[in-house]
């Protein structure tokens, strides 16, 4: 059993509580997952600045302010660093590519748990509401936001194997559920020549819907295309810079309710995440099905 | 902290779920003293609300609630003035549950009596391994539903899902609209006099008013779950 939410906001006098709405979902799905927990935000202005682009990264060796210094020696750029245990998240106006190169020679046994030029990924293990607390989640503001809380099952209780998995550009998969095919999936992956940062059922997901949006292919399509390659059970969330994705397997007992309205969209595992949005009395509010993908894109 | 037990009716016949907690509110309900009417505000997606009542009362809850909403009801009538999530009215024994929007997977899962009302659409599971209950659905049903389904009718005014009927015993389906397909050893069957007459009788009590002709019936064809000869070989 794991807690998904997300909140995709159409009304931009909305995004300055994008932080305390995500929050208030997330709190309520704690008792589905209390291990670890993992969030995302897009577009926060403190951590990921418009410009700029972001790294989020668990185990580094050394403090994010040392980070950024040696970054910027680096890049001969100012680089920021925020220092939210055990997540540090860096970001520099500079490309994203530029900045995640030099932060994998800079430190190199790190694990860089996003990256693009608007997410923020934040991990931990602990009660998901004091971890929120803790990064000052409440607080944040952007358009779009995801976030998971975690009941191990395929893998060890680390801040690692928390959800979402950003494996690609501005891009975040959260699963519940797991899959049953996904080694033989793996390696097939391995062969084409994308590596893995651990043995999570998910992260398989993720670096093939990652995989094929490198190719071109739109996210609806790569969806569709998971849908007919991966077995097990599962409900998805999946998003990027400018689009907010649902997708369920074809027995769907894993829960998933979208709830819609002019300034929103937002997905959860369950009703209670959703109860205290605003506008949800008047909110068109229904289940997906199961293999049908559901996308809303950022107008 | 021990939960505070509140067991006196509350003045008004109203509980709001923001000021109460759940086992407030069904120890309320199952106690000696139970008010006979009882509404529950701001359910909230509360799971396991008003389970386990086994006398005559009349709960209303105002809006939506979590999992198991009514499990187990013997007796009481509980009205859901909203959706209710997974497993609404889950081995019920007697008594009505009625859902006035959608109801989430395993709507009356096991249960063995009492009548269950969904005015809008139940999603996949829907009368799962059902026993003797009567569930009527004025929307759609999802996909493998009424699986093993034992005693107990299902009435569908929309259309179901995939599977239908897998594996079912001798539970009786209704259908108005399309089915996508039918479980293993589920088959059209003819709409005779008596079948016609329990269907009115289902839609009557549920305050539908469809033509019982419009409807399909469905049912086993009782050779999966029969012991056939020419089988023997393979024991």
């Amino acid at each position: 059993m794991c807690g998904i939410v997300g909140l995709h906001l159409r009304d931009a006098t909305l995004h300055p509580q994008l932080g305390a709405l995500l929050s208030g979902m997330l709190d309520a799905m704690c008792d589905r997952g209390p291990d670890s927990a993992g969030m995302a935000v897009y577009g926060d202005p403190t951590w990921s600045p418009e410009g700029e682009s972001t790294v989020s990264l668990l185990d580094s060796p050394i403090p994010a302010t040392e980070l950024a210094q040696q970054l910027g020696i680096v890049l001969s750029a100012p680089v920021t660093g925020h220092d939210l245990d055990p997540t540090v998240v860096v970001h520099a106006p500079v490309g994203t590519e530029v900045l995640t190169a030099a932060v994998r020679s800079v430190v190199p046994t790190a694990r860089i748990i996003g990256f693009g030029d608007h997410l923020t990924v934040l991990k931990g293990m602990g009660n998901p509401t004091e971890l929120a607390d803790r990064f000052g989640l409440r607080s944040a503001s952007g358009w779009q936001g995801v976030a998971h809380t975690r009941m191990a099952t395929e893998s060890a209780v680390t801040a690692e194997g928390s959800h979402p998995f950003a494996v690609g550009p501005d891009q975040c998969l959260v699963h519940n559920g797991s899959f049953s095919n996904h080694m033989s999936i793996k390696h097939e992956l391995e062969r084409s020549g994308v590596s893995f940062d651990s043995e999570n059922d998910t992260e398989v997901g993720a670096r093939y819907v990652a995989k094929q949006l490198a190719e071109g292919v739109d996210l609806e399509k790569a969806l569709l295309m998971l849908n007919e390659t991966f077995d097990g059970f599962y409900t998805l969330l999946v998003s990027t810079s400018d689009s907010f994705a649902v997708v369920r397997d074809a027995i769907a007992c894993k829960p998933a309710i979208i709830a819609e309205t002019d300034r929103w969209v937002a997905m959860a595992s369950e009703y209670r995440a959703l109860a205290k949005l605003p506008g949800i009395d008047t909110a068109r509010i229904f289940e997906p099905e199961p293999e049908e993908v559901y996308v809303w894109h950022r107008q | 902290m021990a939960p505070t037990v509140t067991t006196s009716t509350p003045a008004n016949g109203v509980v709001d779920l923001r000021a109460s907690s759940t086992r407030e509110v069904n120890e309320l309900l199952s106690s000696p003293g139970a008010p006979a009417t009882l509404t529950i505000t701001h359910p909230d997606g509360a799971h396991a609300l008003a389970c386990g009542l086994d006398a005559d009362l009349d709960v209303t809850i105002d809006g939506h609630v979590g999992y198991y909403c009514a499990g187990m009801n013997q007796k009481a009538t509980v009205t859901i003035a909203g959706n209710a999530g997974v497993g609404v009215a889950e081995n019920m024994m007697s008594g009505r549950v009625h859902v006035k929007g959608d109801a989430s997977q395993s709507a009356g899962a096991t249960a063995h009596g009492g009548l269950l009302v969904v005015d809008g659409n139940a999603a996949a599971r829907c009368g799962i391994s059902m026993k003797g209950v009567d569930i009527v659905v004025g929307g759609d049903i999802g996909h493998m539903s009424a699986f093993m389904g034992q005693a107990g009718r299902l009435v569908v005014c929309g259309n179901a899902g995939e599977a239908l009927g897998d594996s079912i015993y001798e539970a009786r389906l209704y259908v108005r609209g399309t089915v996508a397909s039918l479980g293993a050893d589920c088959v059209k069957k003819e709409m005779r006099d008596e079948h016609l007459a329990e269907l009115k009788e289902l839609l009557d009590a549920a305050g539908l008013t469809h033509d019982p002709s419009e409807f399909t019936r469905y049912g086993s064809a009782r050779q999966l779950y029969n012991f056939h000869v020419d089988n023997a070989s393979a024991y």
